[in-house]
């Protein structure tokens, strides 16, 4: 068994895959760099990040796979399941042993394995989008905090580029410690420190005059609309599960209601 | 104070739209452009309320001041309720306000009548020029075509909207006759009838000359209000057909009665919303629109209402045993979408895995098929499974007595009567 520890990033595990070609390496496994848990009694291999070696490998992928079904590897990877790595590696394993496409095979578990993953995280992209909740700063920026289960921030940046062209904006994915900040030029990757329970009267200093306002007519919306001999709550929770709740404005109560 | 108003508005203006069941947003096909703000086509939920129903759009009246006297509607002029007007400032900078902070993708804006049709949907054209004209602003708007108000503001409204609808409200002309005594038949369906060949009109004008306009490019919808009346779902989903072919409609909204009137002609305060049959008519109207469905297969004079305890299309499987056992590793995907419990996402992946090899039962579990539920109509080649020659009956008492569903109790007490 050889353990092959990388940095982390997509394209130190691509650079993995290569070097586990390279060097005829036999039952692979991953671990990344920052990662302690180190397996006893086998062969370790570091890798280097290498964009070549990483480019190889998808220039591979991309002409047995459909356009679709390359992207989901990608997908896969942000998932953060755990094993996912020795999963992806499977897949690529048998795409590159297969003389035809083999993204459709369903029944085996290499594939289904990866379509559910990349599944997992389009969802979870898809749900950041919509569970963003901006607060303006007294000097005009958008700020967001979020926690999402999947590292989805790279998916959404051009989303919210394209609609929030005309404001700064910045997502701050707590989990994960880095955030993305849109400079009305550019979307760039920032890591910081934010205060996880920053306190009411601090708020009221950096945040601008109205946003306490509009937070208070959001929950005023949202508690209008909802038809109470329709109450169905376990729908409600499919939809909004109770981990998303401490960033969503709507369901955090108003402390200090007038 | 301003901000108390604004937020008292807020509370009755949004609670007297919430009936209105529209809140799609993700047909249109408007850009952001010169780095203004918004966009849409992305059909984001940003929030799900408390009854399970989704939150995409800031969905309000401009006033529910109300000339007209609907028996089923909270804003008619005889109802005894706070009232309240937003300005066109008002409803521009809350719809901005909330665009920013991402809690919405837009606006969707109705209108009590106050004065008469022309007058409401200049003010409702109004906000939405200023919106776009003034604030740059790409993100979703659905606007309320009022009846009776002229062509010239429809076709305003449609090139600055993106939806645009006229609620039908009752399934046919008599029960509109005998709850909204002010409103017309031919009031409804005339803009529908305008509204459909402009969009049309817009759209080929549009593929001979890109810098064609868009015209409402998320098309037109409506609603029905379901329960109120005792029309059948033979009659709803015949008049929802009518939308789809006749009137090119994108989407037909079904909204349960929610009772909120004393009056005879409705069902009292206190009965049940009709959320079963809501759900079976959303499924209906589902096959009808994805599956190929024709609405004859669904309902029919032998079968004028859609069955409570299972959906329409094991409905029509139990109805039609004589079209099974299908072969999933050889038939065709219309045949396979038709299976209960498979829906088309799982055809298409049935499809695409059966290349491969030759599917079985273990195969279609973990495509995480509802096998339970499907098995009773499926052939496989090989003799493991030998499907036993069951009636319809004996199938549906199987399927029923497996499956949990949160209204079994309501058929319950229905069946006791019998």
């Amino acid at each position: 068994m050889t353990q092959i520890i990388y940095d982390g990033s997509y394209e130190g595990w691509l650079s993995a895959v290569f070097e586990s070609y390279e060097y005829k390496l036999k039952d692979v496994v991953f671990a990344k760099k920052e990662n302690s848990n180190r397996l006893l009694f086998s062969n370790t291999h570091f890798v280097i990040t290498d964009n070549n070696k990483a480019n190889r490998v998808l220039n591979g992928l991309e002409q047995r796979l459909s356009k679709n079904g390359f992207s989901s590897i990608y997908l896969a990877f942000l998932s953060e399941l755990d094993q996912i790595e020795e999963m992806l590696f499977r897949f690529v394993q048998y795409a590159f042993s297969s003389p035809i496409n083999i993204e459709g095979d369903l029944s085996r578990s290499e594939v289904l394995n990866v379509k559910k993953a990349a599944h997992l995280t389009g969802k979870e992209s898809h749900r950041m989008k919509a569970f963003v909740r901006f607060k303006l700063t007294k000097d005009d920026l958008y700020y967001a905090i979020v926690e999402p289960d999947c590292d989805v921030l790279p998916l959404i940046e051009q989303h919210f580029k394209n609609r929030y062209a005309d404001q700064r904006w910045l997502i701050y994915d707590s989990k994960r410690r880095y955030g993305i900040y849109y400079d009305l030029e550019d979307v760039t990757t920032v890591e910081m420190q934010f205060e996880s329970n920053p306190s009411s009267s601090f708020l009221a200093e950096i945040n601008d005059e109205n946003e306490e306002f509009f937070q208070n007519l959001w929950r005023n919306y949202f508690s209008s609309v909802n038809i109470e001999s329709r109450k169905n709550t376990k729908l409600h929770i499919k939809h909004m599960p109770k981990r998303y709740w401490k960033n969503l404005t709507e369901k955090i109560p108003n402390l200090n209601k007038r | 104070m301003v901000q108390d108003r604004v937020m008292e508005k807020l509370a009755i203006l949004a609670d007297a739209a919430k009936y209105d069941v529209s809140c799609s947003s993700g047909q249109s096909t408007r850009k952001n452009k010169n780095k203004g703000l918004g966009d849409t086509g992305s059909g984001i939920c940003h929030a799900f309320t408390e009854d399970g129903r989704c939150v995409s759009l800031l969905k309000i009246l401009l006033t529910n001041h109300c000339i007209f006297d609907c028996a089923y509607c909270v804003s008619r002029k005889s109802n005894d309720i706070k009232r309240a007007a937003f300005t066109v400032q008002e409803v521009v900078d809350l719809t901005i306000g909330f665009y920013r902070r991402n809690y919405i993708e837009g606006l969707f804006l109705s209108s009590g009548i106050f004065d008469n049709p022309d007058f409401t949907m200049e003010r409702l054209v109004r906000i939405v020029k200023k919106l776009r004209l003034e604030e740059n602003f790409n993100g979703y708007i659905h606007l309320k075509a009022i009846p009776g108000a002229s062509q010239e503001l429809l076709r305003e409204a449609g090139l600055y909207a993106d939806r645009l609808s006229v609620n039908v409200e009752m399934p046919t002309e008599q029960s509109l006759k005998l709850l909204a005594p002010d409103k017309n038949h031919a009031d409804v369906i005339k803009p529908m009838e305008y509204l459909k060949n402009e969009i049309v009109g817009y759209q080929e004008e549009k593929k001979a000359n890109y810098k064609t306009p868009l015209f409402a490019p998320a098309g037109q919808s409506t609603q029905m209000v379901i329960g109120a009346t005792k029309e059948n779902d033979m009659e709803i989903l015949g008049m929802a057909n009518y939308f789809y072919e006749q009137m090119k409609m994108r989407r037909v909204y079904y909204s349960g009665y929610v009772p909120i009137s004393h009056d005879n002609r409705l069902p009292a305060i206190g009965t049940p919303v009709p959320m079963i049959r809501e759900n079976r008519l959303y499924q209906a109207d589902w096959l009808i629109r994805y599956y190929g469905f024709n609405v004859n297969e669904i309902v029919g004079f032998d079968q004028p209402n859609l069955d409570l305890d299972i959906d329409p299309k094991l409905g029509w499987a139990l109805r039609n045993l004589h079209q099974f056992p299908v072969d999933i590793n050889t038939a065709d995907l219309e045949l396979i979408q038709r299976i209960p419990g498979i829906g088309f996402l799982s055809a298409k992946k049935i499809v695409a895995a059966r290349n491969f090899k030759r599917l079985q039962p273990d195969d279609l579990k973990k495509l995480g098929i509802a096998y339970s539920r499907s098995k009773y109509f499926l052939a496989f080649s090989s003799p493991f499974y030998m499907q036993k020659d069951l009636t319809s009956i004996q199938i549906k008492s199987q399927i029923l007595n497996m499956q949990n569903s949160k209204y079994k109790n309501d058929f319950s007490n229905q069946l006791s009567l019998f």
